[in-house]
């Protein structure tokens, strides 16, 4: 689960890792109550968004005083905001961050996520703060610090000392470095993060040590021990569809193509979108309807990809095992007469009992395309296309 | 032979009495396999359908019924307590079915397995079958034939799909190896790909590979200095965008890395037969079979 900036620092805030004093604003007024409480001086209004990339596209702009923060917050509450993450479309902002404008010295950058080939986290620093880490990793690597964590202990005191030394920090910054990394791992571990990201970690002449910005991810598989943290999944964040399709366990995500596709299995439901591709059509959408596949589960996704008005076919490719086909089946053209699908409609059901689900099909009134085997659903897909 | 379940496997099964557990336990049953016990704690003492004997504790079973592999269908918030549980009786190997294991726990699972004598495949997978010999998982067994050609994947439902067109195929299988969607893991496509290698009944391995992670770069770099046997493979997921979880926790383009067009490339580098479409599995073992 992705979390909002603002939601992000309040969770770093409570593990003692030093971030910006500010809050959240939903409207221009309280963006300039916000402004007025830190001071009354410059503050950083920043569009609350799940996407990267918002400095480029007019997401994070400075105030010098509270007045101009409510009309920048005017200009942002409401915007279609474009980055390189969010698509041609842009996501609407509904909600601003105000912060109190800092002094700084050094940006740096500082990570934490899952090594899949160690099965550690590792923690990454850089000096090379304030730009995409991915950029730096590809053309200059040397310039990432890397520390492995034994999960049994956890991150020690020398592999923090180890990066604060690495990034070339002394005195007062490199002492508060060392803090804020211990508490970084902390929090991390506490919330069952899936990723850090301290982009720019900021310090100041003073000495401190600042997260400017925090993105985290949370572990979907852990939130059943973090209520407090699913309380914050933003709807307004998601696609509807996507949203409709969680309600029923369904695993949907929607893609830009005409082909539709339920499929059970996630693999399964992968291999048949990239047979779509290579068929010369393009998927619609990924959707695992799982090991069940009864007639409310196929309802349900029909009735969620036919909502996508790109659809111009659909193909169902269950692959039954324990779930018998012929059940499948019936369940397909009771829930296709329930909907009342008028697109063409090819169906691959392969597995225990598939020749009587394909005597189902045929006996049925309505107008399916049976399919045997993977490489035919493919062909037929084409047919259907074309036609 | 075959590799990691056979005949002489004597199964327990953590999590026996639950919905999953004992659907899955009758199965496993009917398809021949020995289970000698089952583990739901609180529930020792009862007979589950009239046959397995149920106890307390992993420990118990492996004392009383010589329990040597295990499989565990317990909830995901128990589920690691239960694969350390069984690696602490030492318990040779452990197949995890349950989905949905938090990424932490599953890093402290892996510390704990460092240094025993415990192989653990899954999570978050469909388990192993020795065709003819012993299923120890989900998978529907009656897709299966016995014979030479070893599978190892990530996924269930389309590794079912590739047990189908090589059976289609006239051929068999030695072993199917689900090895799980999640990003940490036991077993991993090196480990399945070594056993493989060494099992003189093995003539040919089809390895099923996703988007997300390096595992299928890794296993190229093994096949090509370690492998004589020809390996066919899929990687799912060409068509899937970046940045999103593709139904399985591990199935994820991250940063631009773990791409299917990069786990292509190196496979192909390392003298895999790389199947562009998913129905070209079965065709592609065919003339692997035949070159050699």
């Amino acid at each position: 689960m992705k979390l909002h900036e603002y939601q992000a620092k309040a969770i770093l805030r409570k593990f003692n890792v030093t971030v910006p004093d500010g809050d959240v604003a939903f409207a221009p007024s309280e963006a300039r109550r916000i402004a007025k409480d830190l001071g009354g001086g410059p503050v950083v209004v920043k569009a609350q968004i799940h996407a990267g990339g918002r400095g480029k596209g007019g997401g994070v702009k400075l105030a010098k005083e509270s007045d101009e923060a409510e009309l920048l917050a005017k200009q942002m509450i409401g915007m279609n905001l474009v980055t390189h993450q969010t698509g041609p479309d842009g996501k609407r902002v509904h909600k601003v961050l105000i912060e109190q404008g800092l002094d700084i010295e050094r940006e740096l950058y500082v990570g934490i996520v899952l090594d899949r080939a160690e099965s550690k986290l590792v923690v990454m620093a850089s000096t090379e703060g304030g730009v995409e880490i991915e950029k730096v990793a590809a053309e200059s690597p040397e310039k990432i610090l890397k520390v492995w964590v034994d999960p049994a202990v956890g991150m020690q005191p020398f592999q923090a000392r180890q990066l604060a030394f690495g990034l070339g920090l002394s005195g007062a910054q490199f002492k508060n470095a060392v803090k804020f990394l211990q508490a970084l791992y902390l929090a991390f571990v506490s919330v069952d993060a899936s990723l850090f990201e301290i982009n720019p970690l900021v310090v100041t002449k003073q000495g401190d040590v600042i997260a400017l910005d925090a993105k985290i991810n949370i572990d979907d598989n852990a939130l059943y021990r973090h209520l407090d943290i699913m309380e914050m999944r933003d709807l307004d964040e998601e696609e509807p569809l996507e949203i409709e399709a969680s309600k029923f366990d369904l695993n949907y995500i929607k893609l830009d193509g005409q082909v539709g596709c339920m499929v059970n299995g996630a693999g399964l439901a992968m291999a048949t979108m990239d047979l779509i591709k290579l068929a010369g059509g393009e998927p619609a959408n990924f959707l695992d309807v799982g090991g069940g596949a009864s007639v409310e589960t196929v309802e349900n996704g029909f009735r969620i990809i036919l909502s996508d008005p790109n659809v111009k076919a659909v193909l169902i490719n269950i692959f039954g095992g324990i779930v018998r086909c012929d059940r499948v089946a019936n369940g397909v053209v009771q829930a296709a007469k329930n909907i009342g699908v008028n697109i063409p409609v090819i169906v691959r059901l392969e597995g225990t009992n598939a020749k009587e689900a394909a005597e189902i099909l045929d006996k049925s009134d309505l107008d399916f395309l049976v399919a045997t085997s993977f490489k035919e659903a493919a062909d037929k897909v084409v047919q259907a296309l074309a036609n | 032979m075959s590799i990691l379940v056979n005949k002489d496997t004597r199964l327990v099964v953590q999590g026996i009495t639950g919905g999953e557990g004992s659907f899955h336990t009758k199965q496993m049953i009917e398809y021949g396999t020995n289970v000698v016990a089952g583990v739901t704690p609180g529930k020792g003492g009862q007979v589950f359908e009239n046959r397995v004997l149920i106890y307390n504790t992993v420990a118990d079973a492996v004392k009383h019924q010589g329990a040597s592999t295990a499989v565990i269908f317990v909830p995901p918030p128990f589920a690691a307590d239960a694969v350390m549980e069984a690696a602490d009786c030492g318990v040779a190997l452990v197949v995890c079915i349950t989905e949905g294991i938090p990424v932490l726990d599953m890093l402290k699972v892996k510390k704990f397995l460092l240094g025993r004598n415990t192989r653990l495949i899954g999570p978050n997978c469909p388990g192993v079958i020795s065709p003819g010999k012993s299923k120890v998982g989900i998978m529907p067994g009656f897709i299966h034939n016995e014979g030479s050609i070893g599978i190892v994947s990530r996924s269930g439902t389309l590794t079912y799909e590739a047990v189908h067109q090589v059976s289609e195929h006239g051929l068999g299988q030695s072993t199917c190896i689900g090895i799980g969607g999640d990003p940490v893991n036991g077993t991993n496509f090196i480990d399945a790909l070594e056993l493989f290698e060494h099992d003189p009944e093995t003539e040919a391995v089809v390895m099923i590979g996703e988007i997300g992670g390096s595992a299928e770069e890794e296993a190229a770099e093994f096949i090509k200095s370690n492998m004589t046997k020809p390996v066919v493979s899929f990687i799912a997921g060409s068509t899937a965008p970046p940045g999103r979880r593709m139904g399985h926790a591990g199935a994820i383009i991250a940063g631009g890395k773990g791409t299917a067009a990069d786990k292509m490339k190196a496979l192909t580098v390392a003298g895999v037969t790389v199947c562009e479409s998913p129905a070209d599995i079965g065709d592609a073992v065919v003339k692997a079979i035949k070159k050699r």
